[in-house]
């Protein structure tokens, strides 16, 4: 069994079904891909199993147990961790104290004895922001923000990680170190599912992929299965199958 | 029965006013996303320009009637729009909300003005000598007619919004305001159509509620409380469901006006139902949605030790240097600066750290006060740690249910609590819960005793200025240390993202309950301290009404730092009260510049201290103006005690010495060498995808650009 799966979810806004009837697992120990266009549902499908949208049917679990009804504060702290595709950081604070209040919340929460201002120096230094660690983030480019989510999230030690279009806003070499950071961190055994519009990325890390498409899973299998498949280049391409 | 269809008619009246201005309440809000706290001040202009022009001069009443409504409410609407809701785009809720407290405040003061309080002015109703029987019942005219406008007014809004092109337009730009002026709506002229016909519909509502109670400046602007219940019920969004919520509110004020038996305990209940209905409604509306990031210009920086020591300081040398040379009705008078300082600092923990908003500031003060005035009637400072203890319970039990709302919502429970507190539990007689007598204002005013450590007894004016500006001191100190602390930086990631914090496990309602008991706290404490200055408190003193400037001028000053609040409290007990001996007219603007304050923050976010922070950085550059400065009060101040100097020539030295100083380090650093910008990003007045459209594009925006592009030197103009 996969340590995150999501069972039939739906979730219906007024008469337009964002998500329909969508499951897709996350297994320890990889990268999952989740790709599909634009409005196909993604940000949603996180959403859901974040607790921030309640879903209209379906069921989310997290290592065997339902966390369908669960705040998005609890599902936190079962090991549930995200990044967002518009930023949320806390604008009034610098780089380090992102971090930092995210390696204090998870201090209060956990049995961790780790003193969270080292676990925050350690982090700026793995995801490599140690040049701007004292810059406020709104004057960090898009792609230095996106790191700084990752590191805020990697704070709270999520064993199921979620990231939502890490990789735009960054350039090529940044990307490069980027795939490497997400391979040794799903060599850690966490289970990472990764939301990318960076196809090339997506078909270096990822195991497996899923394709979501008008609020369904069109496709699912290893990258090169899915780049073959027809209904998948029909939702990119345009193309009748 | 017959009784009951009389309190029905009463009610349905009544309900139907509230329809009208809660509708106009909703369109402005839909349209605009500002609610507009000044809704109710708007119909009580109007209600008096209609006063003025049929009562005073004699218009008949159509030519009055279309004046007011048809006239001076739209230009009023559109003038809101044009010069003060405009600058609000990238604001926080906070700041939108005290530019519409401003509004209400500042129209309050003007009314006041122009029509003198205190003189009764007849209102009689429309059609008053007329009427029909409806199943043995009398209906009245004017009953008849409010029943009637409201029907009108509410299919006129449904044909409005459903069938006119720019009824459409209207409803576009509430679903998303980019969007609809790509298609050729033009948000500018909806917004002010939208308030211009909310104003109309404020007008009206005014108009035909002031036969019924009387024309007053604040209980007319306050029935806004009233319609925002019926307003909450429609969700803020739904026409119909307010109307339906207006006519709930009316029946059950009327029928609690009908059959409560006249006790006076029960007659407060009645004015305070609204009140309590809204805080109920506020309760079981489902919560929302957790908050995300919203564009902010505001930024307010991490305070330093050293800068927060040397603040202290100065405020107990500001309360020395005045305990020591102000006459001792001066004193009584300047004193309050430093216990409304207080006030102003509970303020910045909630607002200015955690972005949940409180009206009801003044309200835990008179709880404060009360609980020191009734335990501490010896002056046992014990009863002033409970003066602190009892309001953060009680504010802790009032934000639990109320944590799940955000933004608008929550400040408009705490409204609901200061409003029925102010007109139903402060007036009522002792009575007991259990064991434990629970006693108010006694029916009018309760003794405040003199704090008394150890047989010192704080008991003259002097002596109190300098014990409320020590205790202020330590109490910036606490808030400075709250500010740096993990707590602190938690407030902060709180009030940027809820969203965030609760996806990294952060319990969102413990930490708001934490933040919102120690801000009641500090009001508590900051209510005893001002009772000790008033020494006999009443109702009046602690007033919803009067709570309002506090927040405007605490968010005026600066909501995110110590010296804002120092800044509310100077300017609302020393600056006002000291132009307002310099005669009526000076008096009359005392009122309306608070008001006015509040409106221009849309242009000054961040707050007036922050400036003055700024103004005063070359001083601290050059010693020498540091050492001129530290010599130069002294002096004056020994030759003021010794009888050399006047208070006038004193303090006007006191004021010059530091414009002196900046000039002169100003013109020896030389101003802006631009050290401390770079450290900050520039602030853009337009979004940056409108650079180049709606503004002139610069140089220098090249590199914003490159940022928010996530492009870096390299890419853009290649490897050298």
């Amino acid at each position: 069994m996969a340590l995150l799966e999501v069972s039939d979810i739906s979730v219906r806004f007024g008469g337009n079904l964002a998500l329909d009837g969508v499951t897709i697992g996350a297994e320890a120990g990889c990268v999952t891909g989740l790709i599909g266009p634009n409005g196909a549902g993604k940000t949603t499908l996180f959403n859901v199993i974040t607790g921030l949208q309640p879903p209209t049917s379906g069921q989310v679990t997290l290592d065997g147990a339902a966390i369908t009804r669960l705040s998005p504060t609890k599902r936190a702290r079962r090991g549930l961790g995200r990044t967002f595709q518009r930023l949320e950081l806390f604008n009034m604070l610098s780089v380090r104290e992102n971090i930092r209040v995210a390696a204090d919340i998870h201090r209060s929460y956990s049995r961790s004895k780790d003193d969270p201002a080292a676990v925050t120096d350690a982090i700026i230094e793995r995801v490599g922001l140690g040049a701007v660690a004292d810059a406020r983030v709104d004057a960090l480019p898009t792609g230095q923000c996106r790191l700084v989510e990752l590191g805020r999230s990697l704070a709270t030690r999520p064993r199921v990680l979620l990231l939502d279009e890490p990789a735009s806003g960054q350039d090529d070499t940044e990307t490069v170190a980027f795939a490497a950071l997400l391979r040794e961190l799903a060599a850690e055994g966490m289970a990472i599912v990764l939301v990318e519009h960076d196809v090339a990325l997506v078909m270096d890390v990822c195991a497996r992929v899923h394709v979501l498409d008008f609020g369904r899973v069109i496709a699912s299998g290893s990258p090169a299965e899915v780049q073959r498949d027809d209904a998948v280049l029909a939702a990119y391409l345009g193309t009748s199958s | 029965m017959d009784k009951f269809l009389t309190f029905t008619i009463v009610g349905l009246s009544t309900g139907a006013i509230y329809a009208i201005i809660a509708s106009g309440l909703v369109l402005t809000y839909t349209t605009t996303g500002i609610f507009n706290f000044a809704q109710g001040a708007i119909g009580m202009v109007c209600a008096f320009a209609y006063w003025q022009m049929h009562f005073a001069w004699g218009w008949p009443v159509w030519a009055a009637l279309a004046v007011a409504v048809l006239v001076i409410a739209p230009v009023l609407g559109v003038l809101i729009d044009v010069l003060v809701m405009r600058g609000l785009e990238d604001t926080s809720e906070v700041t939108r909300l005290v530019v519409s407290i401003g509004l209400l405040v500042g129209l309050i003061g003007l009314a006041i003005w122009v029509w003198k309080p205190g003189v009764s002015r007849n209102f009689s109703a429309f059609f008053a000598n007329q009427g029909f029987t409806l199943f043995d019942t009398r209906v009245t005219g004017q009953q008849a007619l409010t029943v009637v406008v409201a029907v009108v007014v509410a299919g006129a809004l449904w044909l409005f919004l459903r069938t006119t092109r720019t009824g459409v337009a209207m409803r576009a730009v509430v679903d998303d305001r980019s969007l609809a002026s790509l298609n050729g709506v033009r948000p500018n002229v909806v917004s002010s159509l939208a308030w211009a016909m909310g104003c109309t519909l404020a007008a009206i509502g005014g108009i035909l509620i002031a036969p019924n109670v009387a024309l007053d400046a604040a209980t007319l602007s306050l029935l806004i409380v009233n319609a925002y219940a019926a307003a909450i019920i429609g969700r803020l969004r739904s026409l119909p469901l307010t109307f339906l919520g207006a006519v709930i509110l009316g029946c059950t004020e009327a029928y609690l006006a009908g059959y409560l038996k006249t006790s006076p305990n029960f007659a407060g209940l009645r004015l305070a139902a609204p009140a309590i209905l809204l805080f109920i409604v506020l309760l079981i509306i489902p919560s929302s949605r957790l908050r995300g990031r919203r564009q902010s210009r505001e930024y307010f920086p991490m305070p330093t030790w050293k800068g927060t020591w040397v603040f202290a300081g100065l405020s107990i040398l500001a309360g020395a240097i005045m305990a020591t040379t102000l006459s001792t009705s001066d004193a009584t008078t300047y004193a309050k600066v430093f216990s409304f300082a207080i006030f102003a600092l509970s303020l910045v923990p909630l607002i200015g750290f955690a972005g949940q908003i409180s009206l009801a500031t003044l309200t835990f003060g008179a709880i404060g006060a009360l609980i020191y005035g009734h335990i501490g009637a010896d002056g046992n400072p014990l009863a002033l740690v409970l003066a602190f203890v009892v309001p953060a319970i009680v504010g802790a039990l009032i934000a639990l249910p109320a944590l799940r709302l955000s933004g608008i919502y929550l400040a408009l429970a705490t409204a609901a609590f200061a409003v029925a507190l102010d007109r139903w539990i402060f007036n009522l007689a002792d009575f007991d819960i259990g064991p434990i007598r629970i006693s108010m204002f006694e029916l009018g005013s309760t003794e405040v005793a003199p704090l008394d450590v150890f047989g010192y007894t704080f008991d003259t004016p002097a002596r109190q200025m300098m014990l409320v500006s020590v205790a202020f001191a330590l109490i910036s100190v606490v808030v400075v240390a709250v500010r740096r602390s993990r707590y602190g930086r938690r407030l902060l990631a709180m009030k940027s993202s809820e969203a965030a914090c609760a996806t990294l496990g952060l319990d969102l309602v413990g930490t708001k309950l934490s933040v919102f008991a120690l801000s009641a706290g500090i009001a508590g404490f900051a209510g005893a301290l001002y009772g000790m200055q008033l020494r006999s408190i009443s109702p009046q003193n602690f007033g919803f009404v009067m709570g309002l400037p506090v927040l405007l001028l605490a968010v005026v000053g600066g909501i995110g730092a110590v010296g804002g609040a120092l800044m509310a409290g100077a300017s609302l007990m020393g600056f006002l009260p000291l132009i307002s001996t310099l005669g009526t007219f000076f008096s009359n603007l005392a009122a309306v510049l608070p008001g006015l304050a509040g409106i221009g923050l849309g242009r000054n976010p961040n707050g007036s201290v922050h400036d003055m922070r700024e103004g005063f950085a070359p001083i601290l550059r050059y010693r020498p103006a540091i050492i001129g400065l530290a010599v130069a009060v002294p002096l004056f101040w020994i030759l003021r005690l010794a009888g050399f100097l006047g208070n006038g020539v004193f303090y006007l030295l006191l004021a010059l010495a530091p414009i002196a100083a900046v000039v002169v380090a100003g013109v020896r650093v030389g101003l802006g060498d631009g050290t401390e910008v770079a450290d900050t990003p520039r602030v853009h007045d337009v979004p940056l995808e409108w650079k180049g459209f709606s503004v002139p594009w610069e140089p220098e925006d090249v590199v914003d650009l490159d940022r928010a592009l996530g492009m870096n030197e390299v890419q853009l103009h290649g490897a050298p």
